[in-house]
């Protein structure tokens, strides 16, 4: 499959400081790109070059191919990448019709009495969260409010599809959602890639990111401490790197010593 | 949002879901309920409720002292339509999540222009009034762009400009003029625009009409409407949809000043008098009403069409007060203790607006 997006060499430091170091990252259409790695390994700073948000101090990135360069997140959104926060950007005290829309509303009549074509907006937007099945919402003048966290974060989603979306970048989308409104975004991600979508999903879940990748990037200290595909590793190597790998037998063994060690001394 | 307004507005459509799998129609007996239940639900409806209640009871205290009379109800009404000239906009800036506490010397500032203009320089009326509106737009923007450079709370940045206006106006008042206050004459077309009479009723009447539909078009049929009202309820998510967030502000907090100028206008040709100081009234009065009006201090939430109803709460107790043979020097507590209130009930409404709309799993027939 082709790559959709290439990031390479990218390098980034914000305040004097080096949050990444020669990053190269790639996203193919029709697949899921898992970005792991603990608080603080730079997996935002990496989402927010493509997202528009942050222009790298070097490196290319390569749309289709080309050497694009994002100066905001319109550009990038332009250029059909689109980027759901894990507060999902929808408006709680909105309308599921408004919100849908928001920025691209759709309009009927001219001059001073152009206004938003609300039987058009209500229909499709009603249509589309249908679609990307919400089932429970029933009118589009429901607000968003009312809906559950994952339901929130579906709209988000389909809302950057519907508007044309070629690549999705979704930042911990599970993190906040019980398991069965996990299990209908993680649902929405795989139909998204039937679509032939590129994803780039940040999770410190390791099941959902087992479920749903297709590759992987493990970043540590802002550096790629580890990129495969989903057939290259064990999933038993997968949990074992995205739980911190090393550092983490590091301190199993310390706790197993400790549990060896003779009771007298624990207490 | 206006959730309820839009359904209710003439081309509102009833988006039927197109579904087999939806819910069955509720019965003729629920319907009531449900029209009950988004009633109550509608941000307008507490300002409605309190309007009818405060009317009836100053229309009976005030029975014998002529509340009721065409010269009684002109008086209410007449504070009322002032007041939402301002409160119109003002409106909007709420539900962007802005403060605009500068509009008081803003008042003051615009009637010395006048005056001084009209009355010390000669200026022709027309001239006057086009100083005053560019004065306006200059507030304005200087309010705005300190609010979304500075990120500073607007509540803070603007008891500065506040400050800063009326200092200014004073003392260039009595640079120029040496008084802070002076009279001024206008007569004719100016004088019918801003200050003509029918009956007892004020040309205001119009104004705050007029304000009105156009505020009420903005927000519930165009995209800036969608877009003040995505500001106010999260500013972060409107600008990632592509929201011009920042100039949506500043033009709304000209828009205010504007309306201040306006209300400065009317107030000014209506009283023959420019003063520096007059005006300091309506940086709280109009807060005040925009959230007895069902606006949510916090932004992102509420109908313009509740704060014609704060407006009218406000012109009824304060000459209800008066008309019922009470002692006026407790309007102020009254009003107070109203805003306290909608506080309140706009966060209950606010919630319940969350907490239900959809149907519940027991409803639906599911377990």
């Amino acid at each position: 499959m082709s790559d959709l997006l290439e990031l390479k060499r990218i390098n980034v430091s914000l305040g004097g400081t080096r949050i990444l170091y020669d990053i190269d990252f790639k996203v193919e259409g029709g697949s899921v790109h898992c970005l792991l790695g603990d608080n603080g390994a730079g997996k935002s700073t990496l989402i927010q070059c493509i997202s528009g948000t942050l222009q790298p101090d070097s490196g290319e990135i390569l749309l289709d191919g080309k050497p694009v360069s994002f100066g905001s997140p319109r550009d990038a959104l332009a250029a059909g990448i689109a980027t759901v926060h894990q507060d999902a950007g929808t408006l709680p005290l909105m309308s599921v019709s408004r919100n849908f829309f928001l920025g691209n509303e759709p309009m009927r009549g001219r001059g001073p009495l152009r206004r938003i074509d609300f039987r058009k907006a209500d229909a499709i937007a009603l249509e589309q969260i249908h679609a990307i099945g919400i089932r429970e919402v029933m009118h589009a003048k429901q607000l968003v409010g009312t809906m559950s966290g994952g339901e929130r974060q579906a709209l988000a989603i389909g809302r950057a599809l519907y508007f044309g979306a070629r690549m999705l970048i979704l930042d911990e989308p599970t993190s906040a959602l019980g398991v069965k409104e996990a299990a209908v975004v993680l649902k929405l991600i795989t139909q998204a890639r039937a679509h032939g979508i590129g994803i780039v999903v940040i999770t410190h879940n390791a099941t959902h990111a087992l479920t749903v990748g297709d590759q992987y990037t493990i970043l540590i200290h802002g550096r790629v401490a580890a990129q495969f595909a989903r057939n290259e590793r064990s999933h038993e190597e997968i949990l074992s790197l995205m739980a911190g790998g090393e550092e983490l037998a590091a301190v199993q063994a310390e706790l197993e010593a400790r549990h060896n060690a003779p009771v007298g001394e624990l207490a | 949002m206006s959730q309820v307004t839009e359904v209710r507005g003439s081309e509102a459509v009833q988006a039927s879901p197109a579904t087999d799998d939806g819910p069955a129609d509720p019965g003729p007996g629920s319907s009531l309920r449900v029209l009950a239940g988004r009633t109550i639900r509608h941000p307008t409806i507490g300002p409605v409720v309190a309007a009818a209640l405060l009317y009836g009871v100053f229309a009976w205290e005030g029975r014998q002292y002529g509340f009721l009379t065409e010269q009684g109800t002109a008086s209410w009404l007449n504070v009322s339509a002032e007041l939402a000239v301002l409160a119109m906009p003002y409106t909007l800036l709420m539900i962007a999540g802005e403060f605009d506490l500068s509009i008081g010397s803003t008042v003051g500032a615009t009637s010395m222009v006048l005056a001084i203009g009209v009355s010390h320089y000669h200026w022709s009326v027309g001239l006057a009034i086009a100083v005053s509106l560019i004065l306006g737009v200059v507030i304005g923007l200087c309010n705005g762009l300190l609010v979304v450079k500075t990120k500073l709370p607007s509540f803070v940045a603007t008891i500065g400009t506040n400050f800063v206006i009326a200092g200014a106006a004073l003392g260039l008042s009595r640079t120029l003029v040496n008084t802070s206050q002076m009279s001024v004459y206008v007569h004719g077309f100016a004088h019918s625009l801003f200050a003509g009479q029918w009956k007892s009723l004020d040309v205001a009447i119009v104004w705050a009409l007029v304000v009105t539909a156009l505020v009420g078009w903005l927000m519930i049929k165009t995209r800036y409407g969608n877009w003040i009202y995505a500001v106010g309820g999260n500013v972060e998510s409107a600008r990632r949809a592509g929201v011009p967030t920042d100039w949506l502000k500043v033009g709304l907090f000209v828009l205010t000043s504007l309306g201040a100028v306006v209300v400065a206008l009317i107030q000014t040709i209506e009283y023959n008098t420019g003063n520096a100081t007059a005006g300091q009234g309506f940086l709280f009065q109009t807060p005040i009403v925009v959230v007895v009006g069902g606006i949510l201090v916090s932004g992102g939430y509420g109908s313009p069409v509740g704060v014609i109803f704060g407006c009218i709460i406000y012109g009824i107790v304060s000459l209800g007060i008066f008309y019922a043979g009470w002692n006026t020097d407790w309007a102020a507590a009254f009003l107070g203790g109203l805003m306290v209130i909608a506080v309140i009930t706009n966060n209950y409404v606010r919630r319940l607006a969350l907490s239900s709309g959809r149907p519940t799993d027991r409803a639906r027939g599911k377990p």
